[in-house]
Order: C-alpha cells, then structure tokens, then sequence
C-alpha cells in the first residue's frame, strides 16, 4: 500500500491558560489515503477545528502542539520552520473555511487574491497566473470566469463565494485539503452543490480531504470514513458505512441515532444526556463516562485506548476489550 | 457613484448655507455694527445714514440674499479696527496656517501610522508596550503646555530653535513660505510638533486598534492558510482594510487642525489665522470672527467631501453594482 496523505500520529495541543493548561487534543491519531475523504465530525469543541489548524501549522498562541508527529507524503511537518512550514501552506496543503463571506479579502479582485496566491507559490508570470486563475474559477463552476475575474467578493453569491474560496485552495495543486466546515454557512440547497464539487474535484486530483463538520448528512454523502471526536481525542473512526449504520461507541452510536431519517418512522430522536465535558474538568477514565448509557467501574479509572475492533474500524471503549467480555456481559444483563 | 457624489455636494453645500446664516446673524447682531463703526460721538442722523447706506434698515432677508452674494464674490466685509477688506486679511494670513497645518497632518499621519502599524504587530513587545504608554500622555496633555514645554526646553534652555514667528519667507505671488529658508523650517518644527502631537497619538492609537480587529478576522487567517507571506499579509491585506476607518477620522482631525490651529499660533506668535481671530476677538472685529466661521466651516464641508471621495477608492463595495454582475 502507497503511503498515506496525511498521518497524524499521537497528535497533544495545549493551550496554556492562566487557569492551567487545556489539553484541546490528547493523543489522536489517523491517516488520509491519496484521494480519500476523512469526515471528521463531534460536538463543539471536541477538537476537530484545532486538529486541521494543527495539520497546517495556524494554531494561534497561546495554543502550542505539545507532542506527536504530523507526516505529510512521509515527512514531518510538525517541527518545521515558520517560513518553511509558511510554503507548506497554501501550496502542499489547501484549507477552506466556514464562512465564504468573510474568507475573501473584501478589498481586493478575485483576480488579484489568485493571482497573489498562485504567484507565491509557483514561478508563473502575471499573465500565466491570470489565464491559470481563469481555468481555475471554471472548473470550480463559475460561469464566464474570464469576466467574473475581475470582479469583488461582495459581487459574488454565497456559494459562488464558496467555489472561489475552493478555488483558491486548489490553487498551487496541495496533496491535502483541510475543509473546516464547508458548507456550515451556506443555504441547504447550495451545500449539496458545493459537496459535490469538492468530492468531484478531490477525485480529479487525487486530493485527499480532511473534512471537518457537524453535519452528519455531509459525512454520509461524502466521506470515505469518518473520525467522531469527543473531548479532544477520537472515539471512534472507521469506514463511514460501518460507523453510520453500526457505530460501536456508545458516543457514536448516541450521535448516529440522532439523525433524523426520512424512510424510517421514528417516535423519538435518540438523545445523550448532559453535555460534553469543559476540557477544564475532563472526567478520570474514559471522558464519556459520565453520560454513557454503558459505563460499568473500569470506565471511571482506567482510561480506553484505541482497539481494533474490525479492520480498519478503531474503537476506544472498554466494551470492545476483550478481556472485558464477563465484566460486559454482567453489566448489559 | 454619481449620484452619491451630487448628494455629498448638495449635503455640503446646505451646510456651508447654514454656517453663512449664523456668520451673518454674528455679524448683522452681536453688537451693533453701526456703532463698531462711527463711535460713540456721531449724531443720531450720521446712524440712520450709515445704516441705510449700509442697507442695514433693509427686510432681513433681503439682507441675508446681499450677504451670501457678496460672500460668493469673495468680499466678506470689510474690517472695523484695520479699515482694510477681510478677504485681504485672510489671504495673507493663510499661507502660515496651511503651511503649518498640512505639515503637522502629514507628521501626525505618517509617524502614528508607522507606531501604529508596529505596535499592533508587535503587541507583547517592550517597545510597543513603551509607545502606547507614552502616546496616553500624548492623548491628556493639553496643546498649550506641549507648546511651552518645548519652547522652554528647546529655545529656552538648548536655544537650539527660535521660540516665535515664521523666521524669513519667500513670496510666490500672494503666497509666502517658509519652507525654503533655515530659519524657516526651524521656526516650523516645534509648532508642527506641537499642534500634531495629539492627532499623532489619536491615530496611532486607532491604527492600532483596527489593526489587531483586522488581524483577527476570517481573510486574513485565510490568507494565512493561503501560505501567503507576513508581509503581504501585514501590509497588503490587514493594512488596507485598517486604511478605512482611519482615513476618516484622519481626514477629519486634519479639519480640526487647520481650523484649530489657534492655542499654537497663540503659544508660539505664529501670524496665520488662528492668531488674526484671537486679535478680533479681542477688539470686537465681527467681520473678521464671521469670516473665520465661515472659512472653518468650508474647510470642514471640503474635507469631509474628500474623505467620501476616498472611500471609493479603498472600498470598493461602495462604488456599486457598476463593474459586474449582468454584463
């Protein structure tokens, strides 16, 4: 198997607070495959943000990596210089905000913030830029690009402000994509459209996608696999298919049944009870602990560590131990 | 675009027409002109010639339509104590206060750009943090004790600069400048620093704060992502967007300098208008106060015009629908 995207390996952020240091992300690890979507989804503040700032080196002070490593193609990009991991950015690995009306620089064309990026990170003269910013903006779906260039973000739509945005992530042609809640800000009709292209373009390029969203619908539709996140590590991750339908976490599975469906006739949504933990008063033992429906004593002590319960499919509760499987039984009885 | 043009003139015109009624009403009412002018031992029938002469007896607005004619043709009265037309006085004084105000402007506006710009990007820095403490000082010392201070330090104790007047000009036609002379530009450094100093902390400080709110936002952590270098970040992207609601401000405390410059030229004899309107005042010379409202109001009306004029050119969100969508 060729190697991976994107590996992130026992990935710590801290943030050092006057109040002690936060630990935002505690040990999380994952990979992207050329060309795959990882969904990354969780409540907020379970640190799917921080992780794709993380990834691109845009963790603001006073948030520090504290350990781990973050490979990109097999070299670590974690430890490097500002300016080296500055053209990292934008050119190896593309990101893509929530907001498409506040991502643009309001006082500038769309050409001359493509031109700036493509520029910065290739050899191009204007012109080429220009005619490379023109195919770019096309095959995000603008129409008439070559006129639609010149003109400002605030004469643009909020999707079309999304596909330029997307665009100017595309720019430089990065291995990886980290897409922060894409389409969070966008009209439900629109959303559909953008996913689509992001999916179709990734596939074109062999990009690889780190998705980040709360929307479930999104990570059905679109993802490869998904990663649930809860309380800065991941509960769970596996192929989408397997976790929508079969999730293996209480957390999980709790997150799965609360999505509505159209073709089931459901009384009630599942619901988790509480809320998820301050990262200031994250529970000893599992971080779930509290609300889980399935929590027996070891949970409240010992911390779970990733299990791989099927094949590519980890999970981190102590349910799926095997050596837990009397302690399990007695309590599910 | 146009339109919004053609208003701002409209706006500006109305409020120039307001500042000309109580110019008038200051000149036609305080006091009696009448006796400003004749003294106190004419006969009765000498004022009521005088007056009607002067068409002071005439219906007020009949007065007002003569007043605002006369003022369009550039006669503005004529002094009560120095017998010579106002608009005269003005035109000589005027090249003194310009001179002075344009160069604290511009001092004001460069340096509190520049500390500005240095003490949003470096904002834990011991430098920046010294600078913003000193700049309070800036912001709570009075105008006139900045003067004295200086002149006592520097023409005083040092004797290194003159402590007042212009020091030699030259003439170019109607205008006179000290700026092509030593003693000149000496004269001009401590009133320059002196009215400046306030609007230089004031837009240090703004450039400051709407600098680190700029810094924050969305695209310029986008930029960031866009790999883009800190410096065409700092001053390509943040910079700009900073620009706007600066230039407003600026564009209006340039207003408050030329028309305010009067506490400086008092403090250091500077013979521009500021120090004509303080002499009027005190012997009652209601033309000339008149006129000085007049003008402090057109400078006003033309700055604040301009400063509209230039958000078009730093945003273009202002200048409408014309250059897009249905083409």
């Amino acid at each position: 198997m060729t190697e991976p995207v994107l590996s992130v390996r026992d990935l710590r952020v801290e943030f050092v607070t006057r109040r002690g240091t936060l630990k935002a992300i505690d040990g999380v690890s994952f990979d992207i495959a050329r060309g795959e979507v990882l969904g990354v989804v969780g409540e907020s503040g379970a640190g799917k943000s921080v992780t794709g700032s993380a990834v691109i080196g845009l963790i603001e002070p006073p948030g520090r990596i504290a350990g781990g490593q973050i490979l990109l193609s097999g070299e670590r990009i974690d430890n490097l210089p500002a300016e080296t991991m500055r053209r990292v950015r934008g050119k190896r690995i593309g990101m893509i905000f929530q907001d498409p009306l506040t991502s643009l620089n309001p006082l500038y064309t769309v050409a001359e913030q493509l031109i700036e990026t493509i520029r910065t990170h290739t050899d191009l003269t204007p012109k080429q830029a220009r005619a490379r910013a023109i195919d770019l903006l096309a095959e995000v779906g603008i129409p008439a690009p070559e006129r639609r260039i010149d003109s400002y973000p605030h004469e643009f739509s909020g999707g079309m402000r999304q596909r330029v945005v997307i665009a100017l992530a595309l720019c430089a042609g990065p291995e990886l994509i980290i897409a922060d809640e894409p389409t969070t800000a966008l009209d439900v009709s629109v959303q559909a459209q953008i996913i689509t292209l992001l999916k179709k373009l990734c596939r074109d390029h062999g990009t690889a996608v780190m998705l980040v969203t709360h929307d479930m619908g999104v990570i059905a539709e679109t993802a490869d696999r998904v990663a649930v996140m809860y309380a800065g590590r991941i509960a769970e991750i596996g192929p989408v298919r397997e976790v929508v339908s079969r999730a293996l976490h209480p957390y999980a599975s709790g997150l799965m049944g609360a999505i509505p469906t159209l073709d089931q006739d459901i009384g009630r949504l599942v619901q988790i009870p509480g809320s998820m933990p301050r990262l200031t008063a994250i529970p000893p033992g599992c971080a779930f602990n509290p609300r889980c429906p399935k929590v027996f004593d070891r949970c409240r002590v010992d911390r779970p560590e990733p299990i791989e319960h099927r094949p590519a499919h980890r999970v981190a509760c102590h349910l799926y131990d095997p050596a837990e499987r009397p302690a399990v039984l007695e309590a599910l009885s | 675009m146009v339109a919004y043009l053609i208003r701002s003139v409209v706006q500006a015109a109305l409020v120039m027409l307001a500042v000309a009624f109580i110019a008038f009403s200051m000149f036609r009412y305080v006091g009696d002109p009448i006796a400003s002018i004749v003294g106190q031992d004419a006969t009765i029938r000498d004022r009521q010639e005088l007056a009607e002469s002067l068409g002071l007896n005439d219906p007020f607005p009949v007065q007002f339509g003569r007043f605002l004619a006369n003022a369009l043709q550039g006669d503005l009265g004529i002094s009560y104590r120095q017998g010579r037309p106002v608009v005269d006085l003005l035109v000589e004084r005027l090249p003194a206060t310009i001179e002075l105000a344009l160069l604290s402007a511009l001092f004001a506006f460069l340096i509190g750009l520049a500390l500005g710009v240095y003490a949003a990007l470096n904002r834990h820095g011991v430098f920046a943090n010294i600078v913003m403490a000193l700049s309070l000082i800036g912001v709570s010392l009075p105008t006139f004790l900045i003067g004295v201070g200086l002149i006592f330090l520097f023409a005083v104790q040092l004797r290194w600069l003159p402590s007042f007047g212009r020091g030699e000009t030259v003439a170019f036609g109607w205008w006179t400048t000290g700026l092509l002379t030593e003693s000149g530009l000496k004269s001009l450094i401590m009133p320059v620093v002196t009215l400046g100093f306030y609007q230089l902390t004031l837009i240090m400080r703004l450039v400051r704060a709407e600098m680190l709110e700029v810094l924050r936002t969305d695209y310029v952590k986008f930029a960031r992502a866009r790999g883009l270098s800190e410096r065409a970040i700092n001053f390509r992207h943040a910079l700009r967007n900073t620009m706007v609601p600066v230039v407003t401000i600026a564009g209006l405390q340039l207003g408050s300098v030329i028309a305010f410059a009067i506490v400086t030229e008092t403090v250091f004899n500077w013979p521009g208008l500021g120090a004509l309107f303080v002499k009027s005042v005190e012997v009652v010379d209601i033309p000339v106060m008149a006129a000085y409202l007049m003008f402090v109001g057109l400078v006003f009306v033309v700055v604040n015009l301009v400063v509209d004029l230039t958000y078009f050119v730093l945003d273009p969100r202002l200048r409408g629908t014309g250059a897009v969508p249905a083409r």
